[in-house]
C-alpha cells in the first residue's frame, strides 16, 4: 500500500483528481440538499407555482454554472493564497493581473480575426494559444509589479505594502485603459465569435423531460482549470522549487539560512500566481464574452473571499473555497428571486460573497481547511 | 544646490520677511485671480498662501488673521465672481472633513478602512430620503412617480438631520465594527471594502420591494435649508455687489452658505481631532496602532477603543453626507463608489497619516489635481485635437489622438500612482505628524 501512495501517478494525478471531484460533488450535494430543504420550508409562501418542483427543475443547470465559475475562482484564488502563504500580504493587484490575462487573450483572438485566419484555425488551438500568451504576459506582469511596488517595502509595517498594492491595482486598471484607448480607441474588448463553444451538449436523463444541457465552453473551462491545478500541485509538491516555496512560506529566515534565495523564490511565487491568474482570465473571458479594464475587480474580490473561505495560505483550501463560493453564488443568483417572490434577486449576488466573507471571519477566521495560522502577529 | 535653497529659506524665515512673503502671495494671488478668473496659475499662487503660513515663522496672531482673511473673505468673494472656484473650495472643504474623519480611523488608530464612503452615504441618504418627496413615493415604481407628491418634511429639519447624520453614521460604524473588529489589519481592509460595496449595492437596489432609494436614478430634488432672512441677505448683496461686479444671485449665495457650513464642520472636526489626539483615547489609539498585544497588556480595552475610532471617524462623514445631499439636491449610488473611498485614502496618505494639517493639505491638493489640473489638461488636449498641429519627429497628428484619452477621467491612475510613490518614498506623508517625526528622529540616533 505504501508503495502505491508513493507512486507519482497516484500522487500527482489520481489523488488530486479524486480530491477535486470529491470537493465539487460534495459541495454541490450539500448545497442542493440545503436548497431543497429551504424550498420545502418556503413552499407555503409561494402560491403561483410549486416551489419544490421549480427548484428541482433548474437545479442541475445551477450546479453546472456554479461548478464552472467555481473553478475559475479557485484558479484565481490560488494566486492570492500562494502570495499570502509566502509574504503574508494580500496582493490586491492580483485581480488586475487576472484582468490583463483575459484582455490579452481576447486581443490575440481579435488579432487572428483581423488577419482573417480565425475561422480556418482549429478552435481549440486558438484557445490554447490565447491561454499560453495570457499566462506569459500575466506572469511577467506579476513579477514586474512585485519588483517595483512590493519589494522596496519588504519589512515595512503591514499596512504599507497593502496600500501600495491597492495603488497598484488602481494604477493598472487605468494604465490598461490608457493603452487600449490609445491603440484601439475603445476600452471594451469583445470576444470574437468563432468555433462551436456556445453550443450545448445535451444529455438525456431518464425521468426528466428536458435533457441536461452542458455548454462546451463550460467543459473547456473546467478541463483547463483542472489541468492548471494538477500542474500547480506537481510544482509545489513534486519539485525542488516547490519545496523551496514551501520552506520560504514556513520560515523565511531559516529558509534563507539553508541557502534558498528568498527573493528569487518570492519572484517565482508571483510568477506562478500571475500565470494561473492569466489562464483564469482567458477562461473568465470565454464566459463573460466582454471585458473592460475594470472587470477584474469583482472576480478578484470573490476569489480572495474563496481563499479566505478555504483557509488562506492553504492551496487545497483555495480550491475548495473557490468551488463553494462559485456554487453559493450560482445558487443565490438563481434562487434568491424565486424564494423571496422577487423582492431580492440576482442583483445581490455580488455582495453575497462579502456576506460570506464576514461570516467566515467571525465564526471561523482560519477558514474551512486552515489551521490556526490565519493571523500571525 | 540643496544647501543654497535651505539657506535661502532660513534667511527668508527671519524677522518680518515671512509676513511680507505671505502678504505678497495673498495680494498677488487675489489680484491675479480677480483679474483673470480662468487662470489656473493665479489660483495656485493664491493657494500657496496657507502653505507659507504653515511653514514660516511668524506671530501666531498674524498667521490666524491672514488665514481667516483668506478663508472667510477672499475665497468666497472670488468664488462668487467665478462660480467655478466656489465649487473648488466647497469640494476642498467637503473632502477635508472626510479626510479628517478617515484620519482618525487610519492615521490615529491604524485601522485601514476602505469603505469609508459608506458612512458618507448613510448621512447623505438619511437627508435625501426624508428631505425629498421620496417618503410619499414609497409604493410607486421608480421613474413613474407622480409629479405633485408632497415633500415629507419642512426644509428646516435639515439642521436636525446634520446631527442625525452624525448619529446614524456613528451607529453604522459601531454596527460594522462589532463583528469586524476582531479581525486584524489586512482582513479588516477587505471587510470594510466589502461593507462599502454592500451599502452602494443596497442603495442601487432598494427601489424594490419598497422604493426607498429610487435605485440607480438617485433621489432628486432634495430640499435645501432656508437662507438667512431677507434683511440680512439684502445687506450682503449690497456689500458684495461692487466687489464681484454683479448682484449675487440666490444660487451663488447658497454655494457660499454651504461652503461656510462645511467650514464649521471642519472647524469642529479639527477641534475634536486635536483634542482627541492628546487625550487618553488618542493615546490608546496610538498604542493600538503601534502594538496591539502590548496595548492589551497595558489594560487598554481594545474593542471599545477601536469602536470609538470607527464611530468618531464615521460621524464626520455622516454630517458631511447630509450637507452634500442638500448642496447637490441630488444623490445617486455612483457618488459613493469604491473610487471615492480610495480618493479620501489618497488624501490622507498624501498629506501624512495622523497629521491634521497634512490631511487638510492632502485633501486640497487632490481636489485641485482632480477638478482643476486634470480638467485643464483635458481641455488642452481637446484643443490640440481640434488644431492642425503635428508632433514633428514621429509625425503624429494630434487630430488622430483617441477621444478616449481624457485625463480628467484617469483619476484612478493618479490615485494609484500617488499611493505607490508615497508608500515607497515617503510613507509618513508630505506634512508628517509630529509624533511620527519624533519617532523617526529617535530611530536615527
Amino acid at each position: 500500500m505504501k508503495n502505491f501512495t508513493e507512486n507519482p501517478a497516484y500522487k500527482f494525478l489520481l489523488f488530486p483528481i479524486g480530491q477535486i471531484s470529491v470537493f465539487a460533488i460534495g459541495a454541490s450535494v450539500v448545497l442542493s440538499l440545503i436548497t431543497v430543504l429551504l424550498a420545502f420550508i418556503f413552499k407555503f409562501n409561494v402560491t403561483d407555482f410549486d416551489l419544490v418542483e421549480r427548484t428541482m427543475l433548474i437545479l442541475p443547470q445551477v450546479i453546472i454554472n456554479g461548478v464552472t465559475i467555481g473553478f475559475v475562482y479557485a484558479t484565481i484564488a490560488l494566486g492570492y493564497t500562494m502570495v499570502y502563504g509566502v509574504l503574508e500580504f494580500i496582493n490586491f493587484s492580483h485581480s488586475e493581473i487576472f484582468m490583463v490575462g483575459g484582455i490579452v487573450g481576447i486581443q490575440l483572438m481579435a488579432y487572428f480575426e483581423h488577419i482573417g485566419v480565425l475561422a480556418t484555425m482549429n478552435e481549440y488551438l486558438v484557445i490554447a494559444l490565447a491561454i499560453v500568451l495570457a499566462m506569459a504576459v500575466s506572469g511577467s506582469l506579476a513579477v514586474v509589479v512585485e519588483r517595483l511596488a512590493y519589494k522596496p517595502l519588504r519589512g515595512a509595517p503591514k499596512l504599507v505594502p497593502l496600500i501600495s498594492a491597492i495603488g497598484m491595482s488602481f494604477f493598472l486598471q487605468d494604465a490598461v485603459r490608457l493603452i487600449l484607448s490609445l491603440t484601439t480607441g475603445e476600452f471594451n474588448v469583445i470576444l470574437p465569435k468563432f468555433g462551436t463553444f456556445d453550443e450545448f451538449w445535451k444529455i438525456a436523463i431518464p425521468g426528466m423531460e428536458d435533457p441536461l444541457r452542458i455548454q462546451i465552453k463550460s467543459v473547456i473551462m473546467v478541463g483547463t482549470a483542472v489541468l492548471m491545478l494538477l500542474g500547480l500541485n506537481f510544482l509545489v509538491n513534486g519539485t525542488k522549487v516547490g519545496k523551496a516555496i514551501r520552506a520560504v512560506a514556513q520560515d523565511r529566515p531559516s529558509a534563507s539560512l539553508m541557502g534558498i534565495n528568498v527573493n528569487q523564490i518570492i519572484s517565482i511565487t508571483f510568477l506562478v500566481g500571475g500565470t494561473l491568474g492569466g489562464a483564469a482570465g482567458v477562461l473568465f473571458a470565454l464566459k463573460a464574452t466582454k471585458l473592460d479594464p475594470f472587470s477584474g475587480f469583482f472576480p478578484g474580490l470573490k476569489a480572495f473571499t474563496s481563499a479566505v473561505l478555504g483557509g488562506i495560505g492553504n492551496l487545497t483550501g483555495a480550491l475548495l473555497g473557490g468551488l463553494v463560493l462559485g456554487l453559493l453564488e450560482s445558487f443565490a443568483a438563481s434562487y434568491l428571486g424565486i424564494f423571496t417572490n422577487g423582492a431580492f434577486g440576482a442583483e445581490y449576488k455580488d455582495i453575497f460573497a462579502f456576506a460570506i466573507l464576514i461570516l467566515v471571519l467571525i465564526f471561523r477566521p482560519s477558514g474551512l481547511l486552515g489551521q490556526t495560522v490565519g493571523q500571525k502577529a | 544646490m540643496d544647501t543654497f535653497f535651505s539657506n535661502l529659506f532660513k534667511k527668508a524665515n527671519t524677522g518680518f520677511w515671512p509676513v511680507a512673503i505671505a502678504l505678497a502671495f495673498l495680494l498677488v494671488g487675489t489680484f491675479s485671480v480677480y483679474e483673470s478668473p480662468r487662470s489656473l496659475g493665479a489660483f495656485l499662487i493664491l493657494m500657496t498662501t496657507p502653505l507659507i503660513l504653515y511653514f514660516m515663522k511668524m506671530n501666531m496672531k498674524i498667521k490666524v488673521f491672514i488665514g481667516l482673511l483668506l478663508i472667510i473673505v477672499i475665497l468666497p468673494v472670488l468664488g462668487i465672481r467665478n462660480i467655478f472656484y466656489l465649487e473648488v473650495i466647497f469640494q476642498m472643504a467637503v473632502f477635508a472633513a472626510l479626510a479628517l474623519g478617515l484620519n482618525i480611523v487610519v492615521g490615529m488608530a491604524g485601522l485601514l478602512d476602505l469603505g469609508y464612503v459608506a458612512f458618507y452615504a448613510v448621512g447623505a441618504y438619511a437627508w435625501a430620503i426624508f428631505g425629498s418627496k421620496q417618503l410619499s413615493l414609497l409604493h410607486s415604481i421608480p421613474g413613474a412617480a407622480p409629479a405633485n407628491a408632497p415633500f415629507a418634511l419642512d426644509p428646516k429639519w435639515f439642521w436636525l438631520f446634520i446631527f442625525l447624520g452624525v448619529g446614524l453614521a456613528a451607529f453604522t460604524g459601531i454596527l460594522l465594527g462589532l463583528p469586524v473588529l476582531r479581525v486584524k489589519g489586512d482582513y479588516l481592509a477587505i471587510v470594510t471594502l466589502g461593507f462599502g460595496e454592500v451599502v452602494r449595492v443596497l442603495a442601487l437596489n432598494l427601489d424594490k420591494p419598497i422604493n426607498l432609494t429610487n435605485g440607480p436614478q438617485g433621489i432628486t430634488p432634495i430640499q435645501r435649508p432656508p437662507l438667512p432672512p431677507e434683511p440680512i441677505m439684502q445687506f450682503f448683496r449690497n456689500i458684495l455687489a461692487p466687489f464681484v461686479g454683479h448682484v449675487p444671485t440666490d444660487a451663488e449665495f447658497y454655494n457660499v452658505f454651504f461652503y461656510f457650513l462645511a467650514l464649521i464642520i471642519i472647524a469642529i472636526a479639527i477641534l475634536v481631532a486635536t483634542r482627541l489626539e492628546d487625550s487618553r483615547i488618542g493615546r490608546a489609539w496610538t498604542a493600538i496602532r503601534e502594538d496591539e498585544t502590548a496595548a492589551i497588556a497595558m489594560g487598554i480595552p481594545l474593542v471599545k477603543m477601536k469602536l470609538a475610532a470607527f464611530a468618531a471617524g464615521a460621524s464626520f462623514a455622516g454630517a458631511m453626507g447630509a450637507l452634500y445631499a442638500a448642496n447637490r439636491t441630488f444623490v445617486s449610488p455612483e457618488t459613493f463608489s469604491f473610487l471615492q473611498s480610495i480618493g479620501v485614502l489618497t488624501m490622507v496618505i498624501l498629506g501624512g497619516l495622523g497629521s491634521i494639517p497634512g490631511v487638510i493639505f492632502g485633501a486640497a491638493a487632490v481636489v485641485l489635481l482632480n477638478i482643476q489640473i486634470l480638467q485643464n489638461f483635458s481641455l488642452y488636449l481637446s484643443e490640440l485635437r481640434q488644431g492642425d498641429t503635428v508632433i514633428p519627429i514621429i509625425n503624429f497628428a494630434w487630430k488622430d489622438l483617441s477621444n478616449q484619452l481624457d485625463p480628467a477621467k484617469y483619476q484612478k491612475l493618479v490615485f494609484g500612482l500617488i499611493l505607490i510613490l508615497m508608500m515607497i518614498f515617503r510613507p509618513s506623508g508630505l506634512i508628517p505628524a509630529e509624533r511620527r517625526k519624533r519617532e523617526l528622529v529617535e530611530e536615527k540616533e
